[in-house]
């Protein structure tokens, strides 16, 4: 009888493709996506219909379920102007780097007395920081100041960014550049509190609002 | 590496050829396959691939002194929200002893949802969504450039006969509710919206729905 010979294989498999085939995702992914940030707050926020994407130079306000009240400004420069209209307003006396810092937070929420020990924490502490937000009533006027100033700020960043533009003659569109005003509501969160934020954003005759919404199916 | 400079020529003794170690020319690609793995799922988790989406609303500028004698509004319709519930009258409020003799709105209660409220708007404000319809078909056959679809479809949505929708919330409602239904608007093309404040008198009527 014939020998079956069984044909020698090497029992280890080449992994080179499959490295290949891993790398290859990896930087796709690392391309393609937009790191998550990392906010001091949770917030799920409502489905809609809306296809408009949320626009490049923004204000926005987040507001979570307990109503707290939390601020952030897409531009570094923005916030660097921001905050230091705010030590003027308040004549605080902030260090270099605290503004610093303040420049590479995301959404923040303290009141102007709780600013300075906020700007020194970790973000792992902030968002530990039993801090009640930004005082959104109209006795304090803190949010209405800090939205104030915030949009005077992303106004002039708007600007130098339309100029940029329209230097390499990009034939830029002004209105892309200027400031929008974004709200991040969670969905649990009573009206009153976004009505409150509204008003005083209508107080500045800021009227044009955006509301964040998670994406969800339109109707046929 | 030291150790190929001293024993490199291994068949010295033997007076032969040099004759270099044998090591298998592969390397064990296993943890490098780990670490691809591992990065790709870190990468898939923390990272999100849609850019939220916003849903722009208009608010009515504050005005100092409000206006004594608002226009009159053909077909308009109030919603008022509470916590879940949505409550609408069509046309002006008219309380109880109104001078115009009129009898006292009553409201009506609707839900979220296809069944609710967007069949309710779809009906309002069928003028506009079957015109709607007839310029979508001319816009995608190309027959008018975008920026007169958009010019002609505005005019619409302010035309007299369009749907007008004043939104009122009570302290109970949330944003969910209110964002919601202001999505219903949207897709029902409802062009005028003003979220106003509540008067007494329909939170009373409210209160006495509940």
């Amino acid at each position: 009888m014939p020998k079956i010979k069984v044909p020698k294989h090497s029992p280890s498999i080449d992994m080179t493709p499959m490295v290949d085939l891993a790398f290859l995702l990896v930087t796709f992914f690392m391309l393609a996506a937009i790191p998550r940030v990392d906010s001091p707050v949770e917030v799920t926020t409502p489905a809609s219909t809306s296809e408009k994407l949320i626009p490049e130079n923004n204000l926005t306000i987040t507001i979570d379920k307990g109503g707290r009240v939390f601020m952030d400004i897409s531009h570094a420069d923005a916030r660097m102007e921001l905050i230091e209209s705010i030590e003027s307003e308040y004549k605080l006396k902030l260090t270099e780097k605290q503004k610093e810092e303040f420049t590479k937070m995301s959404s923040f929420g303290c009141s102007i007395a709780e600013l300075p020990k906020y700007l020194d924490m970790e973000s792992t502490e902030r968002k530990k920081f039993p801090t009640l937000g930004i005082p959104a009533d109209s006795a304090t006027g803190q949010l209405r100041n800090w939205i104030n100033f915030g949009n005077l700020a992303a106004l002039n960043t708007g600007r130098t960014k339309f100029e940029e533009a329209a230097m390499k003659g990009d034939n830029p569109v002004k209105s892309d550049f200027e400031p929008k005003y974004v709200l991040r509501v969670d969905g649990k969160a009573v009206y009153i509190h976004a009505q409150n934020v509204i008003n005083t954003f209508r107080d500045l005759n800021l009227n044009n609002l955006n509301f964040i919404t998670s994406a969800e199916k339109a109707p046929k | 590496m030291a150790e190929i400079a001293d024993n490199g020529g291994g068949g010295h003794e033997k007076g032969g050829k040099k004759r270099p170690k044998k090591g298998s020319t592969r390397i064990d690609m296993t943890p490098m396959v780990d670490l691809g793995f591992l990065l790709l799922t870190f990468f898939v988790m923390t990272t999100t691939f849609s850019k939220p989406k916003v849903m722009s609303l208009v608010y009515p500028p504050k005005m100092d002194v409000p206006p004594t004698d608002l226009p009159k509004v053909n077909n308009g319709i109030t919603f008022l929200l509470t916590k879940d519930k949505i409550f609408y009258y069509t046309g002006e409020f008219y309380g109880p002893g109104n001078k115009d003799g009129k009898p006292v709105t009553q409201l009506q209660e609707t839900t979220f949802g296809p069944q609710g409220v967007r069949t309710l708007l779809a009906k309002l404000n069928s003028y506009v969504i079957s015109n709607k319809k007839g310029l979508d078909s001319k816009f995608q056959a190309k027959s008018i450039d975008e920026k007169k679809y958009k010019d002609i479809l505005n005019k619409l949505q302010t035309d007299k006969e369009a749907l007008k929708v004043l939104i009122k919330t009570d302290d109970k409602a949330t944003c969910e509710n209110f964002v919601n239904l202001v999505d219903e608007l949207e897709i029902a093309q409802v062009g005028v919206v003003a979220p106003v404040d509540l008067t007494v008198a329909e939170l009373d009527l409210m209160k006495a729905k509940k």
